[in-house]
């Protein structure tokens, strides 16, 4: 191609703390080609996004569009140049109708301009049916459907003139139908000579409607290839193909009696459905997918915060129902969660404090606080579990990462569990308080604890787990050996094994 | 910086008022008054112990102050038909405490803001009182007078009782269960949830815990006074939560001493008086009370932000 490139990123690198989001990244995006972005959770796909829509700055490299080098993007300037991005969930007023929501994205003017309601009404449905939308202007964005309120976004893009159109996950939340509604809009966009950045797991659809495909890994850019000279397997190998960099502590060979059992599980309200799985005692479970799988969600029913409307859950061989967290935690269930800077530990608590949350009745019969008792068991689980910190009366705000979540670790060890259900316990964690927790999880098993890992970094779930359960669209799809390869999890978790080439 | 930092500077604050009565108009300091004072605010201490409560879980009641008449009027009419003062107490604490958990079943059962609920409660029960009584005064027969002691013995009686409540409650917050309880809630009610904690159970609590103190204080009220007004507690709620967020409380949850409300109540009591003694005209009372508010609202927002960071 002769004319300069739509979108052209040299060696883009960006940093948050002391973690490598991006390092080195080149990507080129021609006008009228769809250009798919493909890689792990967390191989640094949003980060890419988020650099070319100007909300990151990059920490080096160049970023050119129309082969105009740019120095300084913000989001602002992004949009000035015609890149749009239309996210999985659509950022619309829901309260305001569909012209109101086109006209606050594209007239200029101040907040105290008039409004001219009948141009408005009319630009919103030109753009519209443009993209052979049959909504109404003035229609509640509210009362649309998600393909429809996607919809609209594209038509915000259209209008502003958008020559570069990313587009997050489109059909995460799509119906068949709707998917080739969109397929169909995006070659629409395509043959106008916009440039796509599409981003999908499914690699169905990067095989129906791009042209070509560049495999981020671990913040590196391994590859871009033409659609037509690749196949899924090949796909599947750039993913994954790294070198494993870390020691894990090996798994026990003797398991003992199942402690959990799981029969047709399954909640409308989350979409789990049909979850049949067993876990012993002194096994770690791996539960492996990709975002949206229904992982947590799984975590979530276990756990009594969404309960299970169908199928029998069994612990020790005795039918249990777990209908609030309570219910969970009195039947020996712990559940450390996802994302503890929320709601993993209390930040304004002490440490002894957050240790002693989920174990108040136990340790203070008489609800009188024994703040000798709390002291001690705090000493002991912080010289246990190794956690850096001032003491017992530090607030859990002034930890690492790491050290949080070991303090979320030993609420839920206090509470003397049977089955600990571990959601992401390594993300955001330096790489050695991640390998001291992996010591840590191992002995826990080895005393005769159920693990359930939930964990979207892979290299974790191979190298700690003695049997992996592959999640993929609220069910387990496949429970595959401790010694499983990361190829043959990846492809189970994009759902490629049993389906086969599409 | 002192984790008390914020209750010790309103502490502070009042002594520092108090120093400065003591050089300028030491008038001030004649005991009768004082007493007639703490007496007037007794009942407000009370009430504003269980606000601090409530608002440390991350919810707010402003339907106090009718919830204050009704149990008042309820309680005259009690007495007026001379049933024992003993059995008067406990149909206002009970009434009270009802009314407590109407708030508190609302608001946890049904997850409704606090805000709205305890809005609708408030016009609800002031008006329902209107209408029952048509502004007619319950008068109160004479044994009910200060409990049936003399002035000052009764004087001395409410002060103590509300004094000894309110260290009662300080200490147990800080050593049961429960008051911790409210304050994981006050901070993170999801995180308190993954924890086992059942929030709902919790918010119900205080809000009942509100309702029984505002009943007992409205009897503590009663016996100050030949009768009863059907209007009486109006902006009662005002005067609590004020106390509660210049004690150092958070509105935001969470945070706060009880012994911090009491130096707020103190402080914002004093105005007036002192007001009075440096021979200032009373109309700044307000506008001083409101800028020592704004103060300690400022001071904790300048406070949260610094520790986001």
């Amino acid at each position: 191609m002769s004319a300069a490139p739509l979108l052209e990123l040299r060696a883009v690198a960006k940093s948050f703390g002391g973690a490598r989001a991006l390092r080195g990244v080149d990507f080129t995006l021609q006008a009228g080609e769809v250009h798919a972005l493909l890689g792990e959770n967390g191989a640094g796909k949003s980060t890419l996004i988020k650099i070319v829509t100007g909300a990151h700055q990059p920490d080096a490299g160049t970023l050119a569009v129309g082969g105009e080098r740019l120095s300084h993007l913000t989001p602002a300037k992004a949009r000035a140049l015609g890149i749009a991005c239309i996210y999985q969930q659509p950022a619309l007023f829901p309260d305001l109708t569909v012209a109101e929501n086109i006209g606050l994205r594209l007239e200029a003017g101040t907040s105290l301009r008039t409004i001219d309601w009948a141009a408005r009404g009319a630009r919103a449905l030109e753009l519209l049916r443009r993209l052979g939308a049959e909504i109404e202007p003035d229609a509640e964005v509210r009362s649309l459907s998600m393909p429809e309120q996607q919809l609209v976004e594209i038509a915000c893009a259209l209008g502003a003139g958008a020559r570069i159109v990313i587009m997050d996950e489109p059909t995460a939340s799509l119906t068949q139908k709707e998917q080739h509604l969109l397929f169909t809009v995006v070659r629409d966009l395509r043959a106008s000579g916009v440039g796509v950045i599409y981003i999908s797991h499914r690699l169905e659809e990067i095989f129906a409607l791009a042209d070509r495909v560049t495999v981020l890994r671990d913040g590196e850019s391994v590859g871009t290839h033409p659609v037509s000279s690749i196949n899924e397997a090949g796909l599947i190998r750039l993913m994954v193909g790294r070198e494993m960099t870390q020691i894990y502590p090996p798994g026990e060979a003797t398991l003992g009696a199942p402690v959990l059992s799981l029969r047709g599980v399954g909640c409308t309200a989350s979409g789990v459905h049909g979850v049949s799985l067993e876990v012993r005692a002194g096994e770690i479970l791996g539960l492996a997918g990709l975002v949206g799988a229904g992982r947590t969600e799984l975590a979530r029913v276990l756990f009594g915060l969404t309960p299970a409307d169908a199928g029998t859950i069994e612990l020790n061989g005795e039918p249990v129902v777990l209908r609030s967290p309570q219910a969970a935690v009195a039947h020996g269930l712990a559940y450390v969660p996802e994302d503890r800077r929320r709601h993993g530990v209390v930040l304004e608590m002490p440490i002894a404090e957050n240790m002693t949350m989920a174990v108040h009745r136990r340790m203070f019969p008489g609800a009188w606080l024994r703040f000798g008792a709390e002291r001690s068991l705090a000493l002991d689980y912080i010289r246990d579990l190794a956690v850096k910190c001032t003491g017992p009366d530090a607030a859990g705000g002034s930890l690492s990462g790491g050290n949080q979540q070991k303090v979320s670790l030993a609420r839920w060890l206090a509470t003397r569990p049977k089955v600990l259900i571990l959601d992401e316990p390594t993300q955001g964690v330096d790489v050695g308080a991640k390998g001291e927790i992996h010591k840590i999880v191992r002995r826990l098993a080895q005393e005769g604890l159920a693990v359930l890992l939930i964990s979207s970094d892979l290299p974790e779930v191979l190298g700690m787990s003695d049997r992996i359960g592959i999640m993929r669209g609220g069910t387990i799809t496949a429970v595959l050996p401790g010694n499983a390869d990361a190829p043959t999890v990846m492809s189970a978790a994009l759902g490629q094994s049993e389906k086969g080439a599409a | 910086m002192n984790r008390y930092f914020r209750e010790l500077s309103v502490a502070g604050a009042l002594l520092l008022v108090l120093a400065v009565m003591a050089i300028f108009a030491p008038g001030f300091f004649q005991p009768q008054p004082l007493l007639s004072l703490a007496t007037r605010e007794a009942p407000t201490l009370v009430v504003a112990c269980g606000m601090a409560l409530v608002i440390i879980g991350r919810q707010i009641d402003i339907s106090v102050g009718s919830q204050f008449a009704v149990c008042s009027v309820c309680a005259g009419l009690l007495a007026a038909q001379n049933v024992p003062t003993a059995l008067v107490a406990l149909a206002a604490v009970t009434l009270g405490a009802g009314l407590g958990a109407i708030n508190g079943l609302l608001v946890a059962g049904l997850r409704l803001p606090s805000i709205v609920v305890t809005l609708a409660t408030m016009v609800t029960w002031r008006e329902a009182l209107r209408w029952q009584r048509q502004g007619a005064f319950v008068n109160l027969p004479d044994s009910l007078q200060w409990l049936g002691l003399s002035q000052s013995a009764g004087q001395w009686t409410l002060v103590g009782l509300a004094v000894a409540l309110l260290a009662v409650l300080a200490y147990v917050t800080r050593h049961i269960s429960a008051g911790r309880l409210v304050y994981a809630v006050g901070t993170d009610a999801e995180a308190a949830r993954l924890a086992g904690i059942r929030p709902q159970v919790v918010t119900f609590g205080t809000f009942v815990l509100l309702g029984t103190l505002t009943g007992l204080a409205a009897m503590m009220n009663v016996v100050q006074s030949p009768q009863v007004d059907p209007k009486s507690g109006t902006g009662l709620e005002l005067k609590a939560i004020a106390a509660v967020v210049v004690g150092g409380v958070a509105i935001s949850g969470g945070r706060g001493r009880l012994w911090g409300v009491f130096a707020g109540l103190l402080l914002l009591a004093c105005v007036a008086p002192a007001l009075t003694h440096l021979h200032v005209e009373a109309y700044w009372e307000k506008a001083i009370q409101g800028a020592i508010i704004l103060l300690a609202v400022v001071a904790d927002g300048v406070r949260s932000r610094k520790s986001n960071r």
